[in-house]
């Protein structure tokens, strides 16, 4: 059974048809894609799956339960977890407390523990700056945080929307290393990029999103020899 | 002009006194708009109907004072609360426009609700003390006479605002608050149930407004419904000439709004009537001189 099962979706902004009744699914401990240009409906499909937009028409189906029109609070506390378009890292929080704020719902101090020291081992950086506020961090360690802070609710399905967008490229590829690195540890992934070689080279399976229509689909090796993938996506 | 060094003091003390007293208040105004954008106007309002839960539940129930004032604070936070839900909530998404409109809607509800139930006269807070002579008796330093009240209120409103600091910057929910005044989505990505975190904001906004309330009948103890009104408003002013939206802004605004007012008048006491129209004249110096405040930041947009 897929944890995470998309049906005829359809969502609006106002008059705007965002998008036209997408369906997909993601398949247990795999890296999903979600590949399309800007504007294509990328952000808006999982905004939509964390609660943050209700959806017209469709199902959201996580664990075989119906899960749209659900508050983005109750999405979170299932396992689902977003990693916001732009990191969304509190400013006026330490990093510590972003770190926190991530694990709010949890009870297990000694988990919390534990995960706390595995993100501090994928980014020793965070662990140098933890007293520092969220808002003085440089992009790429802003990004590491939000990952970290997506991490500490220890999700089953973790959303990832650009992670690599505004990086350096060698720290594209530090990010596009450490989301294999956090599927490794069980955790289902749907990563959302423009950067299409990239998140097709680390996933197993992949969407072409055009203008709130899924086009393609298939095998991320298939993609990436894919003709009218090459031409549109990877500028070949 | 001579001044009188006993006099100094003494309304040196008010002052502060007076001011503390709109710190409490200003923090509520402060919070709420860090959190919503929305200026609360009804804390003043609150702050009334805590004076009048405290003298009921004293002179009707016959609860100790102590207990009074509690179940009092413990009333005006759940007002607090229902004042949310049904008021603002139904608004979140709407233009600001309306919610402010909405806040001076719920101010006159409140007060004409206050007219209506307890009645329009001015009543005796005092009745509510089972030993009035504690809001009279005074430290007598050399010929100073230091009333006993002003000491016991600045020492609660700093007790008070203390345990809001350490609410604010030391608990989860406070984490919770300070991620909800920057970025109200991603906090609910969290997990976090944004309006419970909303509706606690206002419950200990409204219990401090009340507890301010209380102290204010203790040492001006004739009070009717609209006596927040003039508080309410300068504790708006302290929120704004400290800077909206910080905590620590609003306590120094405060503070120093009371003791500027009281000093005007040591000074000038022919301004005496005056006194109600100072507060007016720092808020328009500070907005036109540094717009965000004492302590506030210049607001970053939010995309
Ligand atoms: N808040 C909004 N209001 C109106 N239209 C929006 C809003 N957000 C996105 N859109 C529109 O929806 C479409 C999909 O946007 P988005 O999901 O952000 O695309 P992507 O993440 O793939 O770049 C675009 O045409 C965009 O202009
Ligand atoms: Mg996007």
């Amino acid at each position: 059974m897929s944890i995470l099962e998309i049906e005829g979706l359809h969502v609006y902004y106002g008059a705007i048809h965002a998008i036209k009744g997408i369906s997909f699914k993601v398949e247990p401990g795999k890296i999903v894609t979600l590949i399309g240009a800007n504007g294509a409906g990328k952000t808006t499909t999982l905004s939509t799956i964390a609660g943050l937009i209700k959806p017209r028409r469709g199902k959201i189906i996580y664990n075989g339960q119906e899960i749209q029109g659900l508050p983005p609070h109750a999405i979170n506390r299932m396992g689902i977890c977003l990693v916001p378009e732009g990191r969304r890292i509190f400013p006026n929080l330490t990093v510590m407390e972003n770190l926190m704020m991530g694990a709010y719902n949890r009870k297990d101090k000694n988990g919390v523990k534990q995960d706390l020291e595995w993100v501090f081992s994928l980014f020793p950086r965070l662990a140098e700056r933890k007293n520092q506020l969220g808002g003085t961090l440089s992009g790429g360690e802003q990004q590491m945080l939000a990952i970290s802070r997506g991490l500490m609710s220890r999700p089953k399905v973790m959303m990832m929307d650009e992670p690599s967008l505004g990086l350096a490229p060698i720290l594209v590829e530090e990010v596009f290393e450490i989301i294999k690195k956090i599927n490794k540890e069980g955790v289902t992934i749907l990563l959302v990029e423009q950067n299409a070689v990239g998140a097709l080279k680390i996933s197993d399976y992949g969407y072409v999103l055009e203008t709130g229509n899924i086009t393609l689909e298939g095998h991320s090796k298939e993609l990436l020899a894919n003709e009218q993938v090459k031409k549109a996506y990877l500028g070949l | 002009m001579s001044l009188n060094p006993t006099i100094l003091i003494q309304n040196l003390l008010n002052g502060l006194m007076v001011g503390g007293l709109y710190a409490l208040i200003a923090v509520g105004y402060t919070m709420v708009y860090g959190i919503l954008r929305l200026i609360n106007f009804a804390f003043g309002d609150v702050m009334v109907m805590g004076i009048y839960f405290a003298y009921y539940g004293a002179t009707l129930i016959r609860l100790s004072f102590p207990l009074a004032v509690t179940v009092s604070l413990a009333g005006t936070a759940l007002l607090g609360i229902v004042i949310d839900r049904l008021a603002y909530k139904p608004l979140r998404n709407s233009p600001r426009i309306s919610a402010l409109i909405t806040a001076i809607g719920v101010s006159f509800f409140i007060e004409s609700f206050a007219v209506v139930f307890f009645g329009p006269n001015y009543k005796p807070f005092l009745d509510a003390l089972e030993n009035k002579t504690i809001a009279f008796e005074s430290f007598v330093i050399g010929n100073v006479y230091l009333p006993k009240i002003i000491f016991i209120i600045l020492g609660i409103t700093a007790i008070a605002l203390f345990i809001l600091f350490v609410i604010v910057y030391r608990t989860k929910i406070g984490m919770a608050m300070r991620a909800i005044s920057a970025d109200i989505p991603t906090t609910s990505l969290m997990g976090i149930n944004v309006d419970n975190v909303i509706g606690f904001t206002f419950a200990i906004s409204s219990a401090l407004a009340a507890l301010a309330g209380v102290m204010w009948a203790l040492r001006y103890p004739s009070f009717y419904p609209y006596t927040g009104f003039v508080p309410g408003l300068k504790a708006f002013i302290a929120a704004v000439f400290g800077g909206i939206g910080s905590i620590g802004g609003a306590v120094v605004g405060g503070i120093l709004l009371g003791v500027i007012e009281m000093m005007i008048i040591t000074l000038f006491p022919t301004l005496m009537q005056y006194k109600d129209a100072f507060a007016f004249i720092i808020l328009i110096v500070i907005l036109l001189v540094k717009p965000a405040g004492l302590l506030g930041k210049r607001t970053v947009e939010k995309v």
